[in-house]
């Protein structure tokens, strides 16, 4: 919270609120909150949890931009609240819950959903040559480590489902961020799973529901860029599918 | 209310909490284990950690420097049997995350590469860009996605242990998506919950660091060891406390006053080189560096920013290039969130909270008093950071305690006897309730701010008699008034008005154990500085770990424990060249 710096103008926060005992539908409420110029939209919201309306409710933690919690619409575009500034939203705005998830309660969403998809794709190293302890690391050259380290800084924050119209249209569709924690794996070279992660890939849930809209990598705050490990994976799709035609082929 | 029954419940699902549960269900795959977190795992704070994680790897490296630096570092208030232990084990546990994924920074030739850190006498911090702590807790959890025994509570709020003939027995737990409670019975428990920075006003620590598992321990009697040792970290941003690694100095920054003048050789830390040598200038320990700045503040040679005085961390000659490969978050925070590019601008930067020393008191194998609990990770006080933790001595303790700390719940569950269930849980659960319906008109806003300025008044940087007292008696006024605190929200769904509350009430026991602790303490050491007659050490009486016990609406009583001292005598702490002159006259 900005402490010492004095909060000279105000901003008109429209907030939508959804309270499961009490409203049928959700609702938006209006606050009027003075700001400071390096106060965040969490900043804005804390100090109406404080001092306005303990009722709100959303989630935060580390206010960093990097623990994921804090995802919201906030003039109809999917951002972190921690990372996006009051002073640059003008002298109103509005604050909605992550579009194309089932509302909780006011800006909080069902997030486990999106963690079972993580949790199906395999999401950790099937050693492609098992090694002790006692013979240290592998080795990873950093060309090595390039092929899938972007995809390794997706920090779970869902900001590419709330964008992605095909998550929106079936919410079956394994969806950009898992997709990218997908690649993750299959690209290290210290892993040998790839087969096992191909139903999720190749399943009628998987990569082909995607339309290459490409909006899930221009919201993502951590430029991890999902959209290019969708296509990745179209194409490693449409290898195995036909190296699986070739007699004896049993896939890549 | 819905009873499960397990083998073993842990607690928090940071790193030391999801180490625990994958060392528990590797050894012991026919053991059921309930991990249970107030957040998604991946939200808890390990997260945020930057910098990265201690082991030894290369060749002109030894574990004994390792353990000299971390004894040195912490004032020689460490349990040197401990830290044998640990530094035997850092770099096994930095392997075994490499081998499930951890993209630790790599050599050119492929080789891991390590960094200098402040205190440490050779580079042995693994790292992983300056998101190491975020790798290494996506990297646990996902991992721990393999182990079917694994059984989530995630978003489940502990409220209150279960403690049955004197044995840890289970916890109580708020569903938070319903309001509803659950109470999982466990033959033995792990206490993985994390630190309490969030007492402070200006910390580093994300929302959840209150504290939760040392309150809850403490209350049922478990002590805590050595509270008054709160790290302040040197380089925050002004106003919300938001870390810059100490990487930063590691990769060769400098820390500047408003002169563009190197200010730390001034503090016993020179000389200042192109390139900070290990141990001396910008790489001195924390409690150091925060101390200089305090009298740089005082000297009147700060900068001033909208939210008060600051020193500068110039990084701009590493140039831009290293600051994207190395220091990728450090950037990214100062564009976002002050406007300013290390690349061409020095950052503003002051000490703020960071890290509790102190913890729920075990012993080296994280065996709590209370029988059939273990803690491990910030809540707990195994013993190896003594007065003052060296960066990057606290993501290898959550690994190598974490695992032992599995491994010990599951030797325990396996030769105990099923626990007694009594109507405990529905009386944690019923006083739990009460709070929604409590009236006295407090808000609990107001109680958690004054709480945060109090600590920052009594137990900063410099510490003083007459402050510490007037925070004890603030703190006691504060525990009065949060009994008349009264809630918005009187709802089940979602009600964070509620949670955060409960979490006051576990931040206020901890506080006072701090305070108290510090109070007590007629002695400087490490991260604990007094200005008021006791500025020196006293290892003739306060060569002892500090005990603070719980003894409800009353202040809690403040006794003492032994500290095992094996093979490094307390001797001068020092750095730069005093430092080296002390190490010489040694060997």
């Amino acid at each position: 919270m900005s402490d010492t710096m004095e909060r000279s103008k105000t901003i008109a926060l429209r907030v939508l609120r959804y309270r499961p005992a009490s409203d049928t539908e959700p609702v938006f409420e209006t606050y009027q909150v003075p700001y400071s110029d390096d106060m965040s939209v969490l900043q804005a919201l804390q100090s109406i949890k404080d001092l306005q309306d303990g009722t709100l409710s959303f989630r935060w933690s580390c206010r960093m931009a990097i623990c994921g919690s804090c995802g919201m619409m906030i003039n109809g575009e999917p951002k972190l609240a921690c990372n996006t500034f009051v002073r640059d939203l003008g002298p109103a705005a509005t604050i909605e819950p992550l579009q194309n998830f089932p509302i909780e309660r006011d800006l909080v969403v069902t997030v486990g959903d999106f963690v079972r998809k993580i949790e199906s794709i395999y999401p950790y190293i099937v050693p492609k040559v098992p090694r002790s302890i006692e013979e240290g690391a592998y080795l990873q050259t950093p060309a090595q480590m390039a092929a899938y380290e972007s995809f390794s800084d997706c920090i779970n924050c869902m900001l590419c489902y709330a964008a992605c119209p095909q998550f929106g249209a079936n919410p079956d569709f394994i969806g950009p961020g898992a997709m990218a924690l997908l690649q993750r794996y299959n690209g290290d070279s210290r892993d040998g799973g790839q087969q096992m992660r191909m139903d999720q890939i190749a399943g009628e849930d998987g990569v082909w529901s995607c339309t290459a809209v490409g909006i899930c990598s221009e919201v993502c705050p951590k430029q991890v860029d999902p959209a290019n490990a969708v296509n990745q994976n179209k194409s490693k799709s449409a290898l195995d599918f036909f190296l699986r035609l070739l007699p004896g082929g049993s896939g890549s | 209310m819905e009873h499960f029954d397990v083998d073993i419940l842990i607690l928090g699902a940071g790193g030391a909490g999801l180490r625990a549960a994958i060392a528990a269900a590797s050894v012991a795959p026919e053991m059921s284990i309930a991990l249970v977190s107030k957040v998604y795992p991946m939200r808890s704070h390990t997260v945020a950690a930057e910098g990265g994680s201690a082991g030894v790897l290369q060749s002109h490296d030894t574990l004994n420097d390792h353990f000299n630096d971390t004894v040195s570092g912490g004032d020689w208030l460490c349990e040197q049997d401990v830290v044998e232990y640990f530094v035997e084990r850092c770099t096994p546990e930095m392997v075994q995350l490499e081998h499930w994924g951890c993209p630790w920074s790599r050599k050119p030739d492929g080789h891991i590469n390590v960094r200098a850190f402040g205190g440490m006498k050779i580079e042995r911090t693994w790292f992983a860009a300056d998101r190491s702590g975020f790798h290494i807790l996506h990297t646990l959890f996902q991992t721990s996605t393999k182990f079917a025994s694994i059984r989530r509570f995630d978003e489940y709020f502990c409220v209150d242990l279960l403690v049955e003939d004197g044995r840890a027995a289970g916890a109580v737990m708020l569903c938070l998506a319903t309001g509803e409670f659950t109470a999982i019975h466990a033959r033995s428990m792990v206490i993985a919950t994390g630190g309490a920075g969030r007492v402070f006003r200006q910390n580093t620590n994300g929302g959840i660091v209150t504290g939760d598992g040392m309150a809850l321990a403490y209350r049922h009697g478990v002590p805590l060891r050595d509270m008054e040792f709160v790290q302040y970290h040197p380089t925050c941003m002004p106003g919300t406390g938001i870390l810059f690694t100490e990487a930063c100095r590691g990769e060769g920054g400098f820390l500047r006053n408003k002169d563009g003048y190197r200010y730390l050789e001034d503090y016993g830390l020179g000389p200042p080189e192109d390139v900070p040598r290990n141990k001396f200038m910008e790489l001195g320990p924390r409690d150091r560096l925060s101390q200089a700045f305090w009298h740089e503040q005082r000297k009147g040679r700060c900068v001033s920013t909208p939210q008060g005085d600051a020193v500068l961390l110039d990084l701009r000659h590493l140039g831009a290039a290293k600051i994207k490969e190395r220091l990728p978050l450090i950037r990214e925070l100062a564009e976002q969130f002050m406007g300013i590019d290390p690349a061409t601008t020095a950052i503003p930067v002051r000490p703020a909270v960071h890290y509790t020393m102190g913890g729920i008191l075990v012993d080296g194998r994280t065996e709590s008093p209370l029988a059939g609990l273990f803690a491990a990770g910030e809540c707990s006080s195994v013993g190896i950071h003594g007065a003052n933790r060296l960066g990057s001595n606290s993501l290898a303790e959550l690994s190598v305690f974490g695992r032992l700390a599995g491994e010990q719940a599951v030797a325990f569950a396996r030769s105990a006897d099923p626990v007694r269930r009594s109507g405990a849980a529905e009386a944690a659960a019923a006083k739990a309730l009460a709070l929604l319906s409590q009236k006295g008109g407090e808000r609990h806003a107001v109680l958690r701010a004054e709480m945060g300025a109090t600590m920052e008044k009594g137990c900063g940087i410099y510490r003083l008699g007459p402050e510490m007292r007037a925070t004890c008696d603030t703190l006691a006024e504060l525990k009065r008034r949060f009994a008349a605190v009264s809630l918005d929200d009187k709802s089940r769904a979602w009600n964070t008005d509620w949670v955060t509350a409960i979490e006051l009430g576990f931040q206020l026991d901890v506080s006072e154990a701090m305070a108290h602790s510090a109070l007590a303490r007629t002695e400087s050491r490490g991260a604990h500085q007094r200005l008021d007659g006791f500025e020196q050490r006293d290892d003739v009486h306060f060569l002892r770990h500090s005990l603070a016990y719980y003894r409800g609406d009353a202040a809690p009583e403040i006794g003492y424990g032994p500290v095992k001292i094996t093979k490094s005598q307390p001797a001068q702490r020092a750095y730069g060249a005093l430092g080296e002159q002390v190490e010489a006259a040694h060997v």
